[in-house]
């Protein structure tokens, strides 16, 4: 145990002294959260639209700044990979378990921590504290996972290089445009609303909101769908990655 | 007493042969230079003893235990230095000290110790708040040859130490790894002619993944008929200039 909690020690703190960790993982959110606030501030009542209301607006920022975990998880795996600090490793007592165990630990309580600091700036730009905050950051957790998992994949596919351009930018467009949190996804309709509707991502945002407005009945459909896409991407990494650490070396 | 005795070690892609019924006989305590041109199986013989690899026939004994059978006890007993630099960028030297002790299984206690001492045998004390990223290239093959000894490894494998340095850079790490003769067996593979000459009690030259000839660096040139290693080194490996 002790050695797998030595290397997520190094992997937090390699990922946590990254000037990118802190530009992407808390600021960008916040600065999203602040501009579109300051969008629904200028949206006249009649308009009746309800979307960047801080109450639909936060669990979307919360489950969108997420990506960033992808990204963060899979720059440090490719990075390993890629270089001979995981020829280094390969000849240690580290086993393939505690290669995956070391990789996702440390990214669970920094997605905490940016869902919590989410939560805290909403504060400040209305929401009402009320008990249900706590588990509409808690239903952030499997997101968590289904992104830590996702990033374990690209790293383990991609490298470092590449790990930017497929989980910097697609994943998170993908994040953002498939989640309804940007616009409804049911106003679209059609194709894509059938396709958004496939995919993780409005299940997470989803998840939050009901959380947050107290519709506890309705968490666990959507979060079925998060915990599905989570386990089943986490058990092709997993496997991927003993695959490609027998080859890499 | 052996610290590596290989028997019949072979390795086999498909149909390719990289090393070819390879028989080492690596005395405790020796520096042993392994050379060879590039696809001579000079890596490949480094990946299978280092346990990285599976051998397609053959086995080998590090300290008398199997790196087919008794893989994990190898492990404990061996460290790598890889040809690249390979610290973690974002660590300080301390960390990424503390760090390899940590995952060789050593406790926080220990861990602070032994790069303590690592620090002070490779002269690293007004470096070792650094981060291993901001250091010069030296510097980082100095950590990164402090990282592969600080499990306290009988058995090291150096693989291109000195590559990419200058001059003053790779005398000042000749100077530490010299410091380790006796204490730990080396297995160095390098391309710098001069750097095995100066550094090992004997040297393998091997071709195609066999092993051509061994000896001590006179050996070597009395072998080959020249005054010159580098010659010598031509003749065995049978390159053709």
């Amino acid at each position: 145990m002790r050695r797998t909690l030595v290397f997520a020690s190094r992997n937090t703190k390699e990922i946590l002294r990254d000037i990118f960790t802190l530009i992407f993982g808390i600021l960008f959110p916040l600065v999203l959260l602040v501009l579109l606030s300051a969008i629904n501030a200028s949206i006249p009542k009649e308009a009746s639209m309800t979307l960047f209301n801080i109450k639909n607006l936060v669990p979307g920022v919360a489950v969108f700044g997420l990506s960033f975990i992808s990204l963060f998880t899979a720059t440090i795996v490719s990075k390993d990979r890629c270089t001979s600090f995981i020829l280094r490793l390969f000849t240690s007592p580290l086993k393939p378990y505690q290669y995956i165990i070391g990789y996702t630990l440390p990214l669970i309580p920094i997605s905490l921590m940016q869902t919590l600091v989410c939560y805290i700036a909403s504060f400040f730009m209305g929401l009402e504290f009320t008990v249900s905050i706590i588990p509409a950051i808690l239903v952030n957790l499997p997101t968590a996972l289904l992104y830590i998992a996702m990033g374990l994949l690209c790293g383990t596919i991609f490298n470092d290089k590449m790990v930017g351009g497929v989980c910097g930018a697609l994943l998170t467009n993908l994040s953002a445009w498939l989640s309804s949190t940007w616009f409804d996804i049911s106003l679209i309709g059609g194709t894509f609303e059938k396709i958004a509707n496939l995919l993780p991502f409005i299940h997470a945002v989803k998840a939050g909101r009901y959380a947050l407005m107290g519709n506890y009945s309705e968490i666990l459909p959507e979060l079925l769908w998060v915990f599905g896409y989570a386990f089943v991407i986490a058990v092709v990494a997993v496997v991927l990655f003993n695959y490609k650490m027998k080859q890499d070396k | 007493m052996s610290a590596i005795k290989t028997n019949n070690l072979t390795k086999k892609y498909k149909d390719k042969t990289v090393v070819n019924a390879l028989n080492l006989d690596i005395k405790k305590g020796e520096i042993y230079a392994l050379l060879g041109v590039n696809g001579a199986g000079k890596s490949t013989t480094i990946k299978m003893l280092s346990c990285l690899i599976k051998p397609t026939s053959g086995d080998a004994e590090v300290m008398g235990k199997s790196i087919i059978t008794d893989e994990n006890s190898v492990k404990q007993i061996l460290s790598v230095s890889p040809q690249e630099t390979s610290v973690a960028p974002n660590l300080t030297v301390r960390e990424n000290l503390e760090f390899i002790a940590g995952v060789f299984g050593f406790s926080k206690a220990e861990s602070r110790e032994k790069a303590t001492k690592m620090i002070e045998d490779f002269d690293m004390g007004d470096i070792e708040k650094n981060r291993a990223k901001t250091l010069s290239g030296g510097w980082q093959r100095r950590l990164s040859i402090a990282m592969a000894l600080i499990s306290k490894p009988q058995v090291i494998f150096l693989d291109e130490p000195t590559l990419g340095l200058d001059v003053l850079a790779r005398r000042e790490l000749w100077k530490h790894i010299s410091k380790l003769k006796g204490k730990i067996t080396i297995i160095l593979t390098t391309h710098y002619l001069e750097e095995a000459e100066a550094l090992s009690d004997r040297i393998g030259i091997m071709a195609g993944g066999v092993l051509k000839a061994e000896g001590t660096a006179s050996e070597l040139k009395e072998k080959a008929g020249t005054a010159d290693f580098e010659e010598a080194f031509v003749r065995i490996a049978g390159v053709e200039v």
